[in-house]
């Protein structure tokens, strides 16, 4: 976590030049539960404890909303072409990063687009996993399939589990 | 030749063989001579460094391909130890793509998953030895295949680098392969990604047009030189596949044949062709190919595993 704190520093001092005053107002620091259900057909909504996840990061938004909320990125990758962290349109990760990445209609959007830099953005899920699931796996927060959503019916006949487990395990074919 | 099956094609007797093969192998092989892969032809990269091993790709597999029911769950991980003649699973008839677990010393993060299934060649050997025409690199770049054309061969099986094809012997009087046609017939024929694509949560898996693929994965891997392998696995294997993978462990550790080299199998074959094209003297020449290519898979195998397993 030593890197983290680094870069903490690295933003207030950044903050401090630029004399930048956190304006947050009502957004101070969000809402303090969201559930996430745009994707959900397998599992059920994420309740997502904002406040206590806010608590966690020490108000380092950027760790989840990476520079999009006028703080810098905390990835130092970015840092050097984002120095002081742009405040975006939109804070919904939904917003950026597409629940049909893959689509037709998305690549040819990103092909036919050539004045946009970033052309490896994760679709909706993919930031979701990677952003939640990779701290989790860093910091110690949960990380089953289920410890974020529950697996709903679908999800049970999806992964030929629970009551749609396979009856009698056959023997495997001769390989 | 669509209706071509078994009972035909063994009363057709020799005559019937040698009029396949001169028409179907020789005319493939002579064409490759100029084919590098369809221009806008699509492919998945597959980043290892994501993968957690959920095996929802294999759940999403089996349900979009109708495939029979797992002998065990999806979301049971201990298939991860299973050994079958002291291998890890491979694709079978009734699972188009399979992960594995590979312990690697010392790595921080813990195991790698390998997802594995057809990969698409470009110019694909399973094609090229087949006489009967029963496979089609499509220009979405899937390699399909007619099961009612097939007379159950398996010359393909001993021609594909990879160990792809799997047989279906659920029907013993007429065996067809079976392997992953990238959801073709369903999906990407519409211009839609693969099941197992989209299922992945942690999106191991870009869905693209190939050649956008290849600019992306050695982005990826120049913007961070110090976590990945300098090499997209696939860019140029055997003629280049429509699959292509990045990792921050060795291949070699994650069982991938870097041997392979970068001609198409087809070429091993295809020099014994121009030189006699004649339809007596393919078969020798065709097995002399897999011969050469059986040589090669055998000194993979050969080698000692250097990753503890
Ligand atoms: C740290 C929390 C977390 C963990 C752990 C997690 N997910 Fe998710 N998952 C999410 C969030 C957040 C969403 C988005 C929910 C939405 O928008 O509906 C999501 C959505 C999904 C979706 C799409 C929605 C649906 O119902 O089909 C799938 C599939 C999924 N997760 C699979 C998995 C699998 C498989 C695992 C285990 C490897 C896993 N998740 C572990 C947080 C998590
Ligand atoms: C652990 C990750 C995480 C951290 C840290 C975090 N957020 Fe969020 N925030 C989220 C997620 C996820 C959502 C739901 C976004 C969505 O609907 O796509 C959200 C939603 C919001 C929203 C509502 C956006 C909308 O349009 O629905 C605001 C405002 C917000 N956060 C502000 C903040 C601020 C300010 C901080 C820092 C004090 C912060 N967040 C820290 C993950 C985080
Ligand atoms: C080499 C310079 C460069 C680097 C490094 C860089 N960016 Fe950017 N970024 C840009 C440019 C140029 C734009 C504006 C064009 C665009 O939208 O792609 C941009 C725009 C963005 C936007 C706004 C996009 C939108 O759709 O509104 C986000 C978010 C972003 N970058 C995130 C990141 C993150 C996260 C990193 C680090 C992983 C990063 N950037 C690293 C150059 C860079
Ligand atoms: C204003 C647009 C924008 C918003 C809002 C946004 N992102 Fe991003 N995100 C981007 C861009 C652009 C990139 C690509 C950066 C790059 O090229 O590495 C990116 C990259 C990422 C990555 C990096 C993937 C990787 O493998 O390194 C993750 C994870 C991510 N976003 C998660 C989130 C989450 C979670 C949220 C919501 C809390 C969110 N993003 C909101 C634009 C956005
Ligand atoms: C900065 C790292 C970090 C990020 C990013 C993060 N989490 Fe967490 N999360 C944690 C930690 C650490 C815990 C464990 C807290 C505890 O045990 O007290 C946790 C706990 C949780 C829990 C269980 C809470 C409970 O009540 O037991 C859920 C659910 C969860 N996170 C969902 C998410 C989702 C969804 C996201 C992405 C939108 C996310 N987290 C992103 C660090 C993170």
């Amino acid at each position: 976590m030593t890197r983290t704190r680094n870069t903490f520093l690295v933003i207030m001092i950044t903050l401090a030049l630029s004399g930048w005053p956190p304006v947050f107002g009502q957004a101070e620091t969000g809402p303090d539960s969201a559930e996430l259900d745009t994707l959900a057909q397998l599992y059920d909504a994420v309740a997502f404890d904002h406040a206590a996840h806010v608590e966690m990061v020490e108000g380092n938004c950027a760790r989840c909303h990476h520079h999009t909320t006028g703080v810098a990125p905390t990835n130092p990758k970015c840092l050097r072409c984002h120095p002081g962290g742009q405040e975006a349109d939109s804070m919904a990760c939904k917003d950026c990063h597409s629940e049909k990445r893959f689509e037709s209609a998305y690549l040819a959007e990103i092909a036919a687009n050539t004045d946009r830099f970033h052309t490896d953005i994760p679709g909706l899920k993919g930031a979701y996993h990677r952003n939640c699931l990779g701290c989790h796996q860093e910091s110690g927060g949960p990380t089953g399939c289920a410890d974020c959503h529950a697996r709903n019916e679908k999800g049970d006949a999806f992964f030929s589990s629970g009551k749609y487990a396979p009856k009698s395990p056959q023997k495997t074919s001769g390989h | 030749m669509k209706k071509l099956n078994r009972r035909f094609f063994l009363k057709g007797g020799m005559a019937g063989t040698a009029l396949l093969a001169d028409t179907g192998l020789a005319k493939k092989a002579s064409a490759a001579d100029t084919f590098g892969g369809y221009p806008d032809s699509m492919g998945v990269l597959v980043d290892f460094t994501k993968c957690v091993g959920c095996r929802s790709c294999e759940a999403a597999c089996n349900k979009e391909q109708g495939l029979p029911a797992p002998d065990k769950p999806f979301d049971y991980m201990s298939v991860f130890d299973e050994r079958h003649k002291g291998q890890k699973r491979r694709t079978t008839e009734k699972a188009y793509t399979v992960v594995n677990r590979y312990n690697i010393k010392d790595r921080e993060q813990g195991p790698v998953f390998r997802k594995f299934q057809c990969n698409h060649c470009n110019e694909p050997a399973c094609l090229t030895s087949c006489f009967v025409n029963a496979y089609t690199k499509t220009k979405e770049g899937a390699v399909i295949y007619d099961p009612t054309v097939c007379v159950g061969c398996r010359t393909c099986m001993i021609a594909c680098p990879f160990y792809v094809p799997a047989y279906s012997y659920s029907n013993p009087i007429n065996p067809v392969i079976k392997k992953c046609i990238m959801c073709y017939d369903t999906r990407l024929k519409f211009g839609r990604p693969p099941a197992c694509v989209e299922a992945c949560p942690q999106e191991v898996m870009t869905f693209g047009k190939r050649k956008d693929l290849i600019k992306l994965g050695h982005n990826r891997i120049q913007k961070n030189p110090e976590k990945y392998i300098d090499h997209l696995y696939g860019e140029k294997e055997v003629g280049g596949t429509a699959w292509m993978y990045m990792s921050d462990v060795p291949f070699e550790e994650l069982g991938f044949n870097t041997h392979l080299g970068e001609q198409p199998i087809i070429s091993y074959v295809k020099e014994f062709l121009t030189i006699v094209p004649m339809v007596l003297t393919i078969w020798p020449a065709l097995f002399t190919g897999f011969y050469l290519l059986a040589n090669r898979k055998e000194a993979f195998k050969n080698e000692k595993p250097s990753g503890n397993e």
